[in-house]
């Protein structure tokens, strides 16, 4: 539930170009900064925003991310209506992955994403339906 | 070493940021895989690498880093200095190739952070 006094921002993450797939993550460390919080919790956020926003371009066509910051939290919400993660155990496996070798050549798609989303956030709650989307969010306290 | 010594020892061209070159760097790591540069990389502020990509830039910027270094004389196109620029990150050019240049700069004291948790 948000609250009163919070501040919110939303990005729509353009799904055909890779290129461009970091914009909100990296706007988003911008205006962290500007708010003044810590560079710690400021670099645990774009990291695991960063592999979230390059997870819906790679996987699911793009989405929308959203961003809250609370007194005593950032909550960074991914939603997309692509493919869906069929099995979320496995998925989140070090090394696991389902990407395509044009990805890999990127540097991307070595299975070490969801992993690293959890490993910097202080919660991670994924809600996925095979066909229907995924909705990712990530809560970290500050 | 400075930014200025990397230049030295790797024979590179500086693409952009010479305004940045006499800032110190401690530590530096080299990988082509931004998956594994994000979930590995602790604290170093400098990257070698053989892609020219934007993630490339964007992965640095989200891991702080100052400076990024591609081997093997690649360059990345304007779009993608035009994004180093925008967020002060130095990118040098190097005709060494990756093994190389990790040694070269090894040797001379820049380290990297040891052997994974």
């Amino acid at each position: 539930m948000s609250q009163s006094n919070s501040i919110l921002w939303s990005f729509d993450v353009d799904g055909k170009n890779f290129d461009s797939a970091g914009f909100a993550s990296q706007s988003t460390k911008f205006k962290l900064r500007q708010l003044g919080l810590n560079g710690d919790i400021i670099k645990r956020v774009a990291i695991a925003m960063y592999e979230g926003e390059i997870n819906m371009v790679i996987h699911a066509e793009g989405g929308v991310a959203n961003v809250e910051v609370d007194e005593d939290k950032i909550i960074i919400t991914l939603t997309d209506t692509g493919k869906g993660i069929a099995d979320i155990e496995q998925a989140m496996r070090e090394g696991f992955s389902t990407a395509t070798e044009e990805i890999r050549d990127l540097g991307f798609g070595a299975g070490m994403g969801l992993p690293n989303m959890k490993k910097n956030s202080d919660e991670l709650i994924i809600d996925s339906a095979v066909g229907k989307g995924t909705k990712v969010t990530m809560i970290f306290a500050i | 070493m400075t930014i200025r010594d990397v230049v030295e020892l790797l024979k590179a061209e500086v693409i952009c940021g010479e305004e940045f070159l006499d800032n110190e760097i401690k530590s530096a790591c080299g990988c082509d895989m931004m998956s594994d540069v994000l979930a590995f990389v602790k604290t170093q502020p400098m990257l070698l690498t053989g892609l020219v990509n934007p993630q490339v830039i964007r992965t640095a910027l989200m891991m702080d880093m100052k400076c990024v270094a591609f081997v093997r004389n690649k360059k990345p196109d304007e779009k993608v200095i035009g994004l180093a620029k925008e967020h002060e990150i130095v990118l040098l050019s190097s005709p060494y190739r990756m093994y190389d240049a990790c040694g070269v700069l090894y040797t001379s004291g820049l380290r990297g952070e040891g052997a994974c948790e």
